[in-house]
């Protein structure tokens, strides 16, 4: 990016520019990319290229969610993406090259993952197979082995063999189908597929072309990637990338198209609440700061995702920083404000880096600074950090932390949109709130609100984690049942049954197995005792013992909190060491007493949302899993009594 | 006793320590709020914060050493005391403590003082906990020398240090 | 020119009231006659938020406001008190509770602790939880106040205290969740400290984890021995803060109660620190007038009678060294003449004059040592300082009925004060009296008698600036108290000085305590405004009623003059009665 200003006119070149015939690979480079080894991944593959003098464009790029698969990359041309791999190495880095100089597909056995990309016809005569793991099988490997074997032998016999490979693939997002098999390059595919299928899918489809229905999968993908629209696809070193993907359009259309009460009745539109926890309608947040008559007004990006088990945020500021950007330019466009803050845990240097990157490119090409695209809105932002305490995640300790002082929160009122950050208005906003925004104003607050639920609108990201098959992000349509989501990751890893699924965190709570098929919505959640938070989903096997998971939760609430006020410092200490005594066996059903009359103080009595909720694990335990606590009791006291 | 040259030298590092705070200051000074930013800066300069840094930097910005301390206190980012020559930090968010983290910890931390007990170099390793690094896809996961691994075993972070530290002493 | 606050209504417990706007709940529920239980509010600070006590409920609200930082909306329906509230606030008794040592009987707050108190009205009759106590040695270090960490129950007031009121900084929260805790700076000693002595933490801390440093014992022993002449001096702001401590309300003169109190404590001699105020005001105010009238020194001319205030300056106004009055407190001169004057006439052995001063004012036991020119007589000027708190305590051991004490003269000639001495308990009051004097000086004539009252210097705004007439020259002053006020007036005189232009003052007051002395560290607890008002307006009263009112026409200053010192500022007075000032650190570590 040169140092010249971009006019509006290199704005639209941009966004109506067509893409290259180019074939190319993408590297995924977040932080679980990276430390998986991607960075020697692309280096092999630069190496490969360089080697054989291939004209293959390799790039890095964010991540697409898929963490159990890391290191990932992406390989596809000018029609789009044609093949994602995962697990890879510098070797399979240099096999994939291998392939892709010589003309041919990214196939590398047991590495392959598209998940639901499917065909419905055929297009041509179907070249290649792939297998998918039937992954409830008591050897799912041997299994796929066996029909990999099976298929290769009836391609024989056909006298297939030699114009039809046939791979194992990573994950293709069908599980609970036994054995699936995609036929390439329709996508045509079929699951429970079992030995006589095989010769009919032989004979009838490859063979003659037809499409066999009653095994079709023709499920589509359940995913909605609204903010993680460009996570995985683009470069996010490269403004140009972002341009290319027909970014900065809805900054464009705010600055130049609406007024700032157009902007706020947008967002009012889309119904879009703040993805940070607490489902605050956004455009409400604009208009109370934007009202107070002040001088300066100032927008904040809550980059502090301390909530452990989430990475939402950290991926889409990895993957994509400059739909942040843009989403937080328009909130200060909206409220008045010339002054921006990212607020980035320093536990995330490279989202650091990134975001640091994309407010350097975009003041170097105008787009940060004086009189933005020509309009009379300037605005300039910058990176602060903080130093881990969970608790400045809390908008009065976010900005007592920006001021240099401890972050404590405040009481509040005055809230932060009549005095916030050195007094004056402020707006503070998620990062998946601001990247949703950005999209919001590019393509309208009404289509947006044509995902999601009356209540809750859009789409959310989950950070899906714990004892499932395959950890990801999914970004689902609001409303999507707890239990699809799960399945969407492959369900239940380590082959026992799940018992419950935390969400939001340390503030949230348990939901058991038979509740699974509640939608998340804001308020479906807080009817089960839990809340939406931030997006953590940490599925629980029945291996885990509840009195430990909410030990856990309780004891990392115990160590953030902030210690201000007495019913959080102490009252969470104190439930803490009463939890541990009962994990221990030694607790008296009094200590149960003692436990619920803490967490009604705490919950009542905290000054701030960090010792209000930090009970909800607790509770929330006790109200679907009390014989658990209950049989630690009663157990620790008969092996006293035996004892004696 | 010191020698005069001992003493010479330190009396440079004061100076010198001196001079970079206040190269910090400056790049900072027309920021409103900047004392993390200063302090971030000043850990990466030495590696921890230490009362003669703090009362440079006090002095500096004329930031009360109180108000210093009471933030480098809080923020668990911030070290009073000089970091080991390595350290092994052991993500123990949610998904890593479901996936084991915790024993993890335990059997390093038991290692660790064994070696360190038998003499062995590991003495200056710092093992510590972080909440959540953000790959919880890889759980559980170690950060070793602000690397990142995921899923490895005791056995593996021990062999990895110690691979370190003979690459360092080799040198 | 004071806009009137819009009137709001609103009910609590279904009483209608109606409050000024911006009042909190808190207040509002004390209006409507209930009390609404507090630990970290504070009237002088803003509310912390820490304590959680004062949650109440708001009809059509989930979650519970806390009173005291909540400010009342209009039609708002508030509970103050039900069974679970009571419920909520017991228990968070009970958790700082756990985190509390059961001392109550060795504690310096005994008997008028906040939390004892509270724990007695909500009846927690046992130790549900375990305890877990801070493991921290007290800290003796400062000669004047006494940390005991393991009392603190981290409610802030003292670290507010220090760093907003007084912005001195000594103190800090440091840590956080379970193990946060407050500390002098950064973990040090207090003594290390940049801590001024002044004991506001004290008198705002609501429990015994800050109190004076007490001495009682070291002056029982010294009335004990026979061979000891002991005498003793109350300082302005005393006699009408001592009452609160027997149940008379704030404000009430006692003087003369106080002086027959402390004979049948066993004092031989009692003296009156007015007296020595007004021996402070003939040195100062005619260093002013050298300084005003004939160009001797620089100006502004600054008090300097609050040893925390000149502890202050000698840490972080050190350029304002040379503007300083060099007359020592009324304390120190008091001292020096019992020991020299007196004791000559009295023909004792001031070696053996063991003189005890009755202060409102824990740094001033840190004055007694402060240089060299503090054992001007040869000896330890004044031996022990106690608190107006410590003299309490040694009434209730005495067995005396303070109530029911006769009124009683103090001893001639060192006991005879004007009305102008007895100001210099209250901000303004150092001010307004040598502003008597410095007229008489430079004129030769007092002011009219309805000009006596200086009233612009008086009040408790943090800042006053005033200009007074001086025969067609005015005279600019201004008046700061609560350390953390001092650096604007300072600034600014800063910046007249970079510019090369006139001082804006030739005179500034400053008192280290909010109030003055009045609300010193050491007076009885229960400080806020209010409180300061009333005992401001016992000082006011007491002035209107001295048959003199200038410190120049006090009988027992012209005599002493006459018989022993010679001139203001003349050699002797300059040996006995004056200090020097030194550049300190702030931080010895
Ligand atoms: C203890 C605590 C921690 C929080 N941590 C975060 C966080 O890490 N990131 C975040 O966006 N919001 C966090 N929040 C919520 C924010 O305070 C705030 O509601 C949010 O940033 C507002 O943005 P939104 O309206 O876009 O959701 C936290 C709240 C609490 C009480
Ligand atoms: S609830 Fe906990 S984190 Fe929040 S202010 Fe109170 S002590 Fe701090
Ligand atoms: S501080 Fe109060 S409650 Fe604590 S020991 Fe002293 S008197 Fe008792
Ligand atoms: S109050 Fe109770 S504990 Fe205290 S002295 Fe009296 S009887 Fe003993
Ligand atoms: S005595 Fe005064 S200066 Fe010292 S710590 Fe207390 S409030 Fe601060
Ligand atoms: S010392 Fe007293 S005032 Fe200070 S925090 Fe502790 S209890 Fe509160
Ligand atoms: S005015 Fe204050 S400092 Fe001066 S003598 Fe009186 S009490 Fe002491
Ligand atoms: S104002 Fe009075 S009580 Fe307060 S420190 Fe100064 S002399 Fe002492
Ligand atoms: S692809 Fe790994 S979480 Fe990103
Ligand atoms: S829980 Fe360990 S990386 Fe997130
Ligand atoms: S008095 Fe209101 S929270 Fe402590």
């Amino acid at each position: 990016m040169g140092p010249k200003p971009l006019a509006l006119q290199d704005l639209e070149a941009y966004w109506t520019k067509e893409a290259g015939p180019q074939k190319w690979i993408r590297v995924c480079m977040d932080t679980g990319g990276i430390a998986a080894g991607a960075r020697q991944v692309h280096q092999a593959l630069i190496d490969a290229r360089d080697d054989w003098m291939l004209d293959i464009h390799i790039r890095q790029t964010g991540s697409l969610g898929l963490s159990y698969a890391d290191p990932v990359v992406v390989v596809g041309d000018a029609s789009g993406v044609t093949g994602i791999l995962g697990n890879m190495d510098p070797e399979s880095a240099r096999e994939l090259m291998r392939l892709l100089g010589n003309g041919g597909r990214a196939l590398l056995e047991d590495r392959m993952i598209v998940p639901h990309v499917r065909g419905r016809s055929f297009s041509g005569p179907p070249q290649t197979m792939i297998l998918v793991k039937d992954t409830n099988a008591p050897h799912p490997e041997d299994r796929t082995r066996f029909f990999q074997e099976l298929i290769r032998e009836e391609l024989q016999v056909h006298g297939l063999a030699d114009q039809v490979g046939v791979y194992r693939a990573m994950d293709m997002g069908l599980y609970q189908k036994g054995i699936c098999m995609q036929l390439l390059p329709s996508r045509v595919t079929y699951s429970n597929v079992s030995g006589p299928d095989v010769r009919r899918i032989i004979h009838e489809s490859l063979g003659e072309g037809q499409v066999l229905e009653e095994m079709l999968e023709s499920g589509e993908d359940p995913q909605e990637r609204i903010v993680l629209r460009h996570c995985g696809h683009i470069d996010p070193d490269e403004l140009d990338d972002y341009l290319c993907a027909g970014g900065y359009r809805g900054l464009k259309r705010a600055l130049l198209d609406m007024t700032p009460e157009e902007v706020i009745g947008e967002l009012k539109t889309s119904g879009l609440r703040g993805r940070g926890g607490a489902g605050f309608p956004t455009w409400l947040k604009w208009r109370n700061t934007r009202e107070p008559l002040a001088e300066r007004k100032i927008v904040i990006c809550n980059a502090d995702e301390g909530d452990p088990g989430a990475f939402m945020d950290r991926s889409v500021l990895e993957g994509d920083p400059h739909a942040v950007l843009e989403g937080l330019m328009i909130a200060a466009y909206a409220i008045g404000a010339d002054k921006g803050f990212f607020y980035i845990r320093a536990e995330y240097p490279l989202a650091i880096q990134r975001v640091q990157r994309a407010l350097d490119q975009s003041r170097a090409a105008g787009l940060l600074g004086p009189n933005i695209l020509g309009s009379d809105f300037s605005f300039d932002a910058q990176v602060r950090l903080g130093a881990g305490a969970f608790v400045c995640g809390e908008e009065t300790a976010l900005i007592a932390s920006i001021e240099g002082r401890r972050g404590s929160p405040e009481p509040r009122p005055p809230y932060p949109s009549v005095k916030g950050l050195f007094g004056k208005p402020t707006a503070i906003n998620n990062v998946e709130t601001l990247a949703a925004v950005s999209v919001i104003l590019d393509r309208g607050g009404e289509w947006y609100a044509g995902f999601g639920t009356e209540k809750s609108r859009g789409t959310k990201v989950f950070a899906v984690t714990g004892k499932v098959r395959n950890p990801q992000l999914v970004e689902v349509a609001m409303g999507t049942p707890i239990r699809n989501v799960i399945e969407m990751c492959g369900g239940a890893g380590e082959g026992r049954r799940i018992k419950a699924v935390q969400t939001g965190g340390p503030s949230g709570g348990v939901i058991p197995r038979g509740k699974m098929d509640t939608p998340v919505t804001y308020e479906g959640l807080r009817e089960l005792g839990s809340i939406m938070g931030s997006g953590g989903m940490l599925v629980m096997d029945e291996r885990d013992s509840m009195v430990d998971v909410a030990k856990f939760y309780l004891g990392f609430c115990v160590d953030e909190s902030c210690g201000k006020c007495a019913p959080c410092r102490i009252g969470g200490f104190q439930m803490l060491k009463l939890l541990e005594k009962i994990h221990a066996g030694n607790g008296k059903r009094e200590d149960l007493d003692t436990i619920r009359d803490i967490c009604h103080c705490m919950r009542s009595a905290s000054l701030c949302g960090l010792g209000q909720m930090a009970p909800n694990p607790v509770l929330s335990t006790l109200r679907y899993f009390e014989d658990e606590y209950l049989d630690l009791v009663d157990a620790g006291g008969q092996a006293k009594r035996g004892a004696r | 006793m010191r020698t005069q040259t001992e003493i010479g030298s330190l009396l440079d590092w004061v100076e010198e320590m001196r001079v970079r705070v206040r190269e910090i200051v400056r790049e900072w000074d027309d920021q409103e709020g900047n004392l993390i930013m200063m302090l971030h800066a000043v850990q990466n300069e030495f590696g921890y914060i230490s009362r003669g840094v703090a009362g440079v930097l006090a002095k500096e910005t004329g930031i009360n050493m109180a108000r210093i301390y009471e933030v480098i206190t809080f923020y668990h980012y911030f070290r009073l005391t000089p970091p080991g020559s390595h350290s092994v930090q052991v993500c123990m968010g949610t998904a890593c403590y479901l996936k084991g983290a915790q024993k993890l910890y335990d059997e390093l931390a038991q290692q660790l003082q064994l070696m360190e007990a038998a003499g062995g170099r590991q003495g200056d390793v710092q093992l510590e906990t972080v909440r959540c690094i953000g790959c919880c896809g890889m759980a559980p996961a170690v950060v070793v020398d602000s690397e990142t691994h995921g899923r490895l075993c005791p056995g593996d972070i021990l062999q990895f240090l110690k691979r370190k530290q003979e690459a360092r002493h080799g040198s | 020119m004071i806009q009137e606050a819009a009137m709001i209504r609103a009910k609590i417990n279904g009483t209608p009231i109606e409050v000024p706007e911006g009042t909190s709940i808190l207040d509002a529920a004390r209006k409507a006659g209930v009390r609404i239980p507090t630990l970290c509010k504070h009237p002088d600070l803003l509310p912390t938020a820490a304590c959680g006590l004062c949650i109440v409920k708001v009809a059509g609200q989930e979650r519970m406001p806390r009173a005291c930082a909540t400010m009342l909306q209009p039609d708002m329906e508030i509970i103050t008190h039900d069974g679970e509230l009571t419920r909520i606030r017991r228990t968070i008794l009970e958790l700082i509770l756990s985190t509390h040592p059961n001392a109550c009987l060795t504690c310096g707050r005994n008997g008028n602790c906040e939390l004892q108190t509270l724990l007695g009205e909500f009846g927690v009759r046992d130790d549900r939880l375990e305890k877990y106590l801070r493991d921290v040695p007290p800290d003796h270090s400062n000669g004047s106040i006494i940390i005991d960490f393991a009392k603190c129950i981290t409610c802030g007031r003292c670290v507010r205290t220090c760093q907003e009121i007084q912005n001195v900084w000594a103190l800090s929260m440091l840590n956080r969740s379970i193990n946060t805790r407050m500390a002098p700076a950064g973990d040090i000693l207090l003594a290390d400290s940049p801590c001024i002595k002044c004991g506001q933490c004290a008198a705002h801390c609501p429990t015994g984890a800050i109190v004076e440093h007490d001495e009682t014992a070291t002056v029982w022993e010294a009335l004990r021995d026979p061979e000891k002449y002991c005498s003793v001096q109350i300082a302005p702001s005393v006699r009408v803060a001592l009452g609160e401590e027997f149940g008379y309300p704030p404000g009430t003169n006692l003087t003369r109660q106080i002086y027959a109190t402390l004979r049948r404590l066993g004092f031989h001699a009692v003296f009156d620190t007015n007296f020595s105020a007004d021996l402070t005001i003939m040195e100062e105010a005619c260093e002013f007038v050298q300084r005003f009238v004939h160009g001797k020194g620089p100006l502004p001319l600054i008090t300097s009678c609050c040893p925390a205030w000149t502890d202050y300056m000698e840490k972080n106004h050190q350029d304002f060294i040379e503007n300083f009055s060099t007359a020592k407190s009324p304390q120190q001169m008091l001292g020096v003449v019992a020991k020299t004057y007196y004791s000559e006439k009295m023909g004792l052995d001031p070696a053996k004059h063991f003189q005890v001063s009755i202060m409102p004012c824990t740094a001033k036991k840190y004055e007694l040592e402060r240089t060299d020119e503090m054992f001007a007589s040869g000896h330890q000027d004044v031996d022990v300082t106690l608190t107006t708190r410590e003299l309490a305590r040694m009434i209730k051991q005495s067995g005396l009925v303070f109530r029911e004490m006769p009124e009683e003269d103090a001893d001639s000639p060192l006991g005879e004060y004007s009305g102008s001495g007895t100001l210099f308990g209250a901000t303004g009051g150092v001010m307004e009296a040598a502003l008597r004097t410095a007229h008489y000086l430079v004129t030769g004539r007092n002011l009219a008698p309805d000009a006596v009252n200086i009233l612009p210097v008086r009040g408790l705004e943090g800042v006053r600036e005033a200009e007074i007439d001086i025969e067609g020259t005015a005279v600019r002053v201004a008046v700061s108290h609560g350390m953390a006020n001092v650096g604007k007036v300072l600034d600014k005189v800063r910046a007249a000085r970079e510019r090369g232009e006139d001082p804006p003052y030739h005179f500034i007051e400053v008192m280290a305590c909010p109030g003055g002395c009045i609300g010193g560290g050491g007076q009885p607890y229960g400080i806020s405004d209010e409180v300061r008002r009333r005992r401001m307006a016992g000082l006011y009263a007491d002035d209107q009623g001295c048959a003199r009112r200038f410190s120049h026409e006090n009988p027992a200053i012209q005599r002493i003059y006459k018989e022993f010192l010679g001139e203001p500022l003349g050699e002797k007075a300059e040996r006995l009665l004056h200090t020097r000032y030194h550049p300190r650190k702030s931080y010895l570590r």
